[in-house]
């Protein structure tokens, strides 16, 4: 029985290419690794928001509107109804001068109970030397 | 010998971080140890049968069979990523999977090494 702890850092503005949709996704698929592993081998995925890719939780994204496709915000939102560790970094919140008013913090309507963090990048440096492996997107 | 797991999420011929990709993953094989090789998004393009070689195009096909060959490589494509792209199961070459994103997190368990290259 183990568990491999893997860090999604989540870099890229959204929309602009795949990548940070992929992160996301990918960090939500952790919830259904079992079936290719061990009884009691798991695989635990956190995701990090930082630099430009505090923009995929933005809230009121259009996704929807403008593309005809699912929002990041919808994926942020699906991290945190899975309880994933959501990491959001302050100092890059601040210098796009965005707030928690701004951001996906929770999932409440949809019923999640894990809500984000906003924490300064020490913060998230130590989320990336805890962790097995990084996967930057 | 260890095991590398590689993941990309880039384009063929659009990107040469793809090149780049399977060409560390070459290395690997050749210096013994085995991999896995992961393409969601754009990258699964590489999974798409009938690539001709000009010397304008990046050409990866002949060496991912000479990798599959060995017995020490396995080339998946995100199964999702190339359906909406229009790449079915008729299309993909000998020799690759298709599986869901959950596979990749689960050869990143027995990895020695994950290395998760470009996002174009």
């Amino acid at each position: 029985m183990a568990t491999k702890k893997l860090a999604f850092v989540v870099r890229s503005l959204p929309y602009k290419t795949e990548a940070s949709r992929l992160a996301l996704t990918h960090a939500i698929s952790s919830q259904t690794v079992e079936i290719y592993l061990n009884d009691g081998d798991l695989v635990e995925a956190s995701v990090s928001y930082v630099s430009d890719g505090v923009f995929n939780v933005l809230k009121n994204q259009q996704g929807g509107k403008y593309y005809g496709i699912t929002t990041n915000e919808g994926h942020a939102k699906n991290t945190l109804l899975l309880d994933l560790r959501v990491l959001i970094c302050k100092e890059d919140l601040d210098k796009f001068g965005l707030t928690e008013g701004n951001i996906v913090i929770d999932a409440e309507e949809i019923g999640g109970d894990t809500k984000a963090n906003i924490v300064p990048y020490s913060e998230i440096l130590k989320e990336m030397e805890t962790a097995d492996h990084l996967l930057f997107c | 010998m260890g095991k590398l797991t590689i993941g990309t999420f880039s384009s063929l011929v659009g990107s040469l971080s793809l090149d780049f990709s399977v060409k560390l993953a070459e290395a690997a094989v050749k210096k013994g140890h085995t991999v896995d090789f992961w393409m969601s998004g754009n990258a699964t393009m590489l999974a798409k049968k009938g690539q001709k070689a000009f010397k304008d195009y990046s050409f990866l096909s002949k060496t991912i069979q000479e990798l599959i060959a060995t017995g020490n490589f396995k080339i998946t494509a995100c199964e999702a990523c190339a359906e909406a792209r229009g790449y079915h199961k008729e299309d993909c070459p000998d020799g690759f999977l298709r599986k869901s994103m959950d596979w990749y997190l689960a050869s990143t368990f027995e990895a020695d090494r994950v290395l998760h290259i470009g996002g174009d």
